[in-house]
């Protein structure tokens, strides 16, 4: 059986970003998921168009990590950082940074995996240097962000007026 | 105002079903105050009331008609309000939805070389 869990998302404090999520697989596969480079070039992608054409990881304390996407319009984004804690199959700390950021500062990202009943929760948190990094993180996921944003404004404008409206100057 | 709490102001002034028609109106182009009261059983300074609300928001902003003093919509303040975590979350959506296509894959893969590896051993 297929099973999307709902992704839930919360800020905590002022610089963190916390995302939980039940994955329907035991906990070695969601840990294998995450840490082998062969399975993580399959899943960690951008939206339709990018790829993820270099994907290394030195999966030991202190080894080194690198992602590259490309779009399909030459477009290129990279990123990096280095693991600082491993435990199998539980837990990943590692720092992350992009080529060309757009917030200031190292990012340090943590993976927690806890297993119940055969599925498997998924604690993401990413701690920012600053409650501005976060912000622009927040504002601007990767290369998406402002013109989605005007994009979606309208639609909110029109579903808010529809529902706001005391005489009606909308048709159904 | 730091950007956190000028979220907070758009958040709050959103909150109000006649601010949000308000906001509504004057997507479709700038209005006088008159002309914004009229769709509304209020009084005009009901309205203005309101309209001080979304002004401090950064919502809405005056034309420069001395006569008419025409509001008009601010986009910037509620695209940030609208783009902020819904844009994140959605993201990081895509994402898990291929990771849990990737994780039956690997289910299935392990369940047959676990079959595999019992047939092998009964012999």
């Amino acid at each position: 059986m297929k099973n999307t869990g709902t992704l839930k998302l919360t800020t905590r404090g002022d610089r963190e970003i916390v995302m939980t999520r039940v994955f329907d697989a035991p906990r070695s596969l969601v840990f294998e998921a995450f840490s082998k480079p062969e399975l993580v070039r399959q899943w960690l992608l951008g939206p339709p168009g990018w790829s993820m054409p270099v994907c290394e990881i030195d999966f030991r304390v202190g080894g080194r990590y690198r992602y590259v996407w490309r779009h399909a319009n030459g477009q290129e984004m990279g990123m990096g950082g280095v693991h600082r804690e491993i435990v199998v199959p539980e837990r990943i700390v590692a720092t992350e940074k992009f080529d060309e950021s757009w917030y200031p500062g190292e990012a340090v990202g943590t993976i927690v995996l806890v297993e119940q009943g055969g599925k498997t929760a998924l604690t993401q948190t990413v701690l920012y240097e600053s409650s501005e990094a976060r912000e622009a993180v927040l504002k601007s996921p990767m290369e998406q962000g402002v013109t989605a944003g005007y994009d979606r404004l309208a639609e909110l404008l029109t579903s808010l007026g529809a529902s706001g409206m005391e005489k009606g100057t909308r048709e159904s | 105002m730091k950007n956190s709490q000028r979220l907070d102001a758009t958040f709050a002034a959103l909150a109000d079903p006649t601010r949000r028609a308000i906001l509504a109106r004057l997507a479709s182009g700038e209005a006088s105050v008159m002309e914004l009261t009229k769709p509304f059983a209020m009084t005009q300074p009901a309205i203005s009331k309101h309209l001080k609300v979304l002004e401090r928001a950064g919502l809405i902003s005056r034309g420069r008609d001395a006569q008419r003093r025409p509001r008009r919509l601010e986009a910037r303040p509620l695209a940030e309000a609208t783009g902020w975590l819904e844009g994140y979350r959605q993201f990081w959506d895509g994402r898990f939805q291929r990771l849990d296509a990737l994780l039956e894959e690997l289910k299935t893969n392990q369940l047959k070389t676990n079959e595999k590896r019992r047939t092998r051993s009964k012999r």
